[in-house]
């Protein structure tokens, strides 16, 4: 080929491909071919190839456009984080394409370029990239501020990234817990003998890889890399407790070793999350190999010394014909030599370490000559550069090390401020030959496993980071930054314009925040900042690396959906009588069964029975209960019968209301205490919380039962007549049982039920807890029973109605994160006499401040009008007064009742109040002497 | 996760706790002033070093800790129950 006259021409080199012959590391199974699609056309492939692989052995050069700019781009480090070869699978967009195993059928295109990758329109963006450097949206597309939404959808065709289809299929994802005793994070030889070691020594070992297969750089080595490949893969073979996860990856590790694992290797599962729990973390995750920066650095044909040992050793890929080399270190030479040994014409090595220099690369779509230091021009269609390497020190940063610049290696590495429970082992740690590395993991497995409980240790033989070159930009500026489009030249500019932290040059430019997070970037970054500032790489410093390593799914985090849901035992009756559900906190329950009205109607007329299950329900036990009563309401409960009851609000340390309820005396030192439906869980603690950690001497135990018994209330002027048809060995006259007592009795021939005589809706009512397991049982006994007596279920929205024609507020709607006692009416029920109690001093403040806004009843003037719940009270132009708590119409009282907050000068009863509905219409309102509407005296309660 | 040594169940995983907060005396109710009691319910010492705290093993034995942690590394050297003194 030297000496004709060679230019390359399109997208292909040659119509055979570059497939060469059988190598000795290959991972393609060359028996079994088949077809893909790649851009509408069919292409070969074999089994073991990457869908880059398979493309490039074809001759196709460019796989994708850039982001900004809309490059052509194509294979650079034939790895995952490959910055040019992100392509849409079937429906599944931003596929790593020099990982991902190409399969028969598969369905493969570019992203980011339309109408097609060849004819790129928005590689127009080029003509303007003047004017989109760095940080352009920050100064561009600002005014005039009336044509941001034309501008969001100029934007958004511009915006990276795949296709998402919403028809898609549901995928199924899993979660899974591992608690390994030793978790190896990387399979390369290092990490490989770690595992080899930490199992021999008994412990229990999960090795985690992010190829295919294990081995690292070992699989594109030489005879002497192979050979030892295979010793240590039919090692692991034979070796028992060691579990490995090949095509998956540690994401991150967390506080004590929680470290998150995403498998991709699991056939019955698309993307799994391991949550692991390890004794020992050993980090073991090589070195990355960095791009060099120079003009025409993306250029495709331009690539690492890495990726051309990968495609050449693993997949028997020619990646050009007529190569140019530029090293600084042996891994350089030794990519020259595999290049050669397929036919590749190197036409030049150039050695930084003698001197070399490499200025840029030219080319149009494709390269085609190189410039050299020498003032030498060289055509080729490859140029691989080997110019260092960056340790990934994500998982060590994570366990709390800073890492440290090694000028003398050119890269940052791990500090010394591990935990003992987390190692370092391979690349990371050091540079050594393969035997070297193998023996520093291997002690480095004793040592974990040792860590974890099991055998003793070796000790550490020396592998620290060789000597290397500090090569990160040529004289010309190039791509720092390849999936964000950002050059030296931005950062540069962005340190001129004044950005010149690490951190804030991270953020302005956006280099590092690309699909790699800086794998590929970082220390480039760095190195050119330092230059741009006048600073060393050590006083610029470096950002943090961030989890998650690489890209985990929303669907593997997310897992399969475990909402539990709260059912009362009435269900099933509830069900199969229309009630229309409602989700109350986990609870679902009746909102009504059709006419909620009615339901009104025939609780004040006849009797009806709602099911109030969800209510919280305590058993406080012991002689100091009331002390605990005492304590943690606002009013007084030393002097309460047995057999009594009595209505108790709660509130913070700060006198806010937290909750409400009854509590009755049941028997001697037993009571009984209810709380609301969306507190019963909280109230529980808040006691707990109370005799766990302030009144360690006070005897009280204390049982949640909210979900022990079934509970309904039977109220309606019939009630009693209702409930005396099923319970015989209590006396339910008034005389004997009046309103608030409570009762313990057998109802429909279920014993232990209790009975308790109060009224949230008003009426005579009755209501009852019964064992859950019987709650059907006497529910439906009861609406068998009650038949004539005009019996009928009423709901959630009955009940409000209900209990706002009488005034009841409701914890957490009438009353918010700032109403106190006094605020919310409670006048009446604080006790600022009691010694101490929760509440106190804020309530004796709070009984001292005059004018302050309240809790009152309201009627709207106009009848029907039914002002929305949350309406705002206002006076004058736009001064809020005020706002509307609750809002029915009353099917009692044929008119519309509200509760509300006003201001101080406005409590007055008979003050007129303005409300402003939503859609900005002022109706009046009247301010009540009462929060009840409706029988504020009780009198049908009592009866 | 942070791993919590709950005094009844062993190490678990924080997730199963509920943070309760600093611990801090609570002053006389009835001998307080504004200033004190404000302090009591807003202000925090928040250090960056060791504090004492309890969390309450909400998803196992419902028991409540106090928990000593060093708030920069997450170390938790010592776990307890409330002994009296422990007031909150």
């Amino acid at each position: 080929m030297s000496g004709v006259m060679w230019r390359p021409r399109g997208t292909r080199v040659s119509a055979g491909g570059a497939r060469v012959g059988p190598r000795p590391g290959e991972v393609i199974d060359r028996a079994k071919p088949f077809s893909f699609s790649w851009e509408g056309a069919s292409y070969r492939a074999f089994e073991g190839d990457t869908i880059a692989s398979a493309l490039v052995a074809s001759g196709v050069r460019v796989i994708s456009r850039s982001f900004k700019y809309h490059r052509p781009r194509g294979i650079m480090t034939a790895s995952y984080h490959d910055p040019g070869c992100t392509v849409q699978v079937d429906d599944e967009p931003n596929v790593r394409g020099a990982h991902r195993r190409v399969l028969p059928g598969m369905v493969v295109n570019s992203q980011n370029s339309w109408p097609s990758l060849r004819l790129d329109i928005f590689a127009a963006n080029q003509v303007v990239a003047p004017f989109i450097g760095a940080g352009f949206y920050y100064k561009t597309f600002i005014k005039p501020q009336r044509l941001w939404p034309y501008y969001e959808k100029v934007l958004q065709r511009f915006a990276a990234g795949g296709r998402v289809d919403s028809e898609s299929a549901h995928a199924r994802y899993d979660k899974r817990y591992a608690h390994p005793e030793v978790l190896v994070a990387g399979g390369g030889p290092a990490g490989i003998a770690a595992a080899l070691a930490a199992a021999e020594a008994g412990a229990r070992v999960m090795l985690v890889e992010e190829e295919y297969e294990l081995g690292g750089h070992l699989r594109w080595g030489g005879q002497e890399e192979l050979d030892l490949l295979r010793q240590l893969r039919d090692a692991v073979a034979g070796q028992e407790g060691i579990e490995v996860l090949t095509n998956s990856a540690v994401t991150g590790r967390y506080d004590d070793n929680w470290i998150a694992v995403v498998q991709r290797n699991n056939p019955h599962v698309v993307e799994r999350l391991i949550k692991a729990r390890a004794k020992s973390l050993v980090v073991a995750p090589g070195l990355i190999e960095r791009p060099y920066v120079f003009e025409g650095n993306d250029l495709p044909g331009v690539m690492l010394s890495t990726a051309a040992r990968r495609l050449v050793n693993l997949y028997a890929v020619k990646p050009g014909m007529r190569a140019v080399v530029f090293t600084a270190n042996d891994e350089g030479l030794a990519a020259a030599d595999d290049l050669q040994s397929v036919g590749v014409d190197v036409v030049r090595v150039v050695d930084a370490r003698s001197g070399g220099r490499l200025v840029r690369a030219r080319g149009g779509r494709v390269l085609s000559a190189v410039d050299l230091g020498d003032g030498s021009s060289v055509e080729c269609d490859l140029l691989v550069t080997a110019v260092g390497w960056t340790a990934p020190t994500l998982l060590t940063n994570m366990a709390g090390d800073r890492p440290i610049y090694a000028e003398h290696a050119a890269r940052f590495v791990p500090g010394l401020n591990l935990p003992p429970n987390v190692l370092v082992t391979g690349g990371i740690a050091g540079d050594g030959s393969p035997d070297q590395l193998v023996a520093h993991g291997r002690a480095t497995g004793t040592l974990a496993a040792a860590t974890s409980g099991h055998g003793s240790p070796l000790e550490l033989p020396a592998l620290e980071p060789a000597d290397h070159p500090s090569l990160f930009r040529s004289s010309t500026h190039g791509f720092v930054d390849f999936t964000e489009d950002i050059s030296s030249k931005d950062i540069f500019a962005a340190a001129k314009e004044g950005y010149d932290s690490v951190e804030l040059v991270k953020r302005y430019t956006t280099a590092t925040m690309g699909q790699a997070q800086g794998k590929l970037e970082t220390l480039n970054t760095v190195a050119v900042l330092a230059a741009a500032t006048g600073r060393t790489i050590e006083e610029t410093g470096t950002t943090v690396w961030r989890p998650p390593h690489v890209p985990i799914s929303l669907g593997a985090l997310a897992g399969r959906i475990l909402e539990p849901v709260r059912y009362s035992p009435m269900q099933p009756w509830h069900e199969s009588h229309r009630a229309r559900p409602i989700v109350a906190g986990l609870w679902i329950r009746p909102e009504h069964y059709g006419d909620a009205a009615g339901e009104v109607r025939n609780v004040r007329e006849n009797v009806g029975i709602i099911d109030v299950t969800p209510l919280g329900k305590l058993d406080l036990r012991g002689p100091d209960v009331p002390r605990l009563l005492n304590f943690l309401y606002v009013n007084k409960w030393s002097k309460l019968d047995i057999g009594a009851v009595r209505y108790g609000v709660m509130c913070n340390e700060d006198g806010v209301v937290l909750d409400d309820g009854v509590t009755g005396h049941l028997g001697p030192d037993r009571y009984f205490m209810s709380t609301t439906s969306s507190g019963a869980a909280a109230v529980y603690e808040w006691i707990e919380d109370w005799l766990q950690t302030a009144f360690l001497d006070w005897q009280v135990h204390v049982t949640p039962v909210t979900s022990a018994y079934a509970s309904m209330n039977v109220a309606g002027p019939k009630s009693r007549e209702l409930l005396s048809r099923v319970v015989s060995d209590v006396d339910l006259s008034p005389e004997a049982f009046a309103y608030m007592n409570v009762r313990t009795g057998t109802i429909a021939g279920i014993p232990e039920c209790l009975m308790w005589r109060i009224g949230f809706t008003g009426e005579l009512s009755f209501e009852i807890h019964v064992p859950a397991g019987y709650g059907l049982e006497v529910w439906e006994a009861l609406m068998d029973e009650g038949r004539d007596l005009g019996v009928g279920a009423f709901g959630l929205e009955a009940q409000r109605i209900m209990r706002l024609e009488k005034g009841h507020f409701i914890v957490g709607q009438d009353t918010d994160a700032v109403t106190q006692a006094y605020r919310a009416g409670l006048d009446w029920l604080v006790k600022l006499d009691k010694d101490d109690f929760v509440g106190k001093p804020e309530l004796v403040w709070e009984s001292q401040r005059e004018g302050a806004s309240r809790l009152v009843g309201l009627q709207p003037i106009d009848p029907n009008v039914v002002p929305p719940e949350a309406s705002q009270i206002v006076s004058g132009a736009s001064k809020i007064e005020g706002r509307i708590t609750s809002s029915r119409y009353s099917p009692t009282l044929g008119r519309s009742i509200c509760l509300g907050i006003v201001s101080g000068h406005l409590v007055a009863p008979g003050t007129v109040v303005t409300i402003q509905l939503p859609d900005g219409a002022l109706v009046a309102a009247k301010v009540m002497e009462h929060h009840a509407h409706f029988d504020h005296e009780g009198t049908r309660l009592r009866g | 996760m942070i791993l919590i040594n709950c005094p009844n169940c062993g190490p678990r995983n924080s997730a199963e706790f509920a943070y309760f907060g600093e611990t801090k005396p609570r002053p006389d109710a009835n001998e307080t002033d504004l200033a004190e009691w404000s302090h009591y319910l807003y202000m925090k010492r928040n250090p960056a070093g060791w504090t004492s705290e309890h969390w309450y093993h909400r998803e196992g034995c419902r028991k409540f800790l106090v928990a000593e942690r060093h708030t920069v590394t997450n170390e938790i050297r010592s776990t307890g129950t409330p002994g009296a003194g422990h007031g909150g």
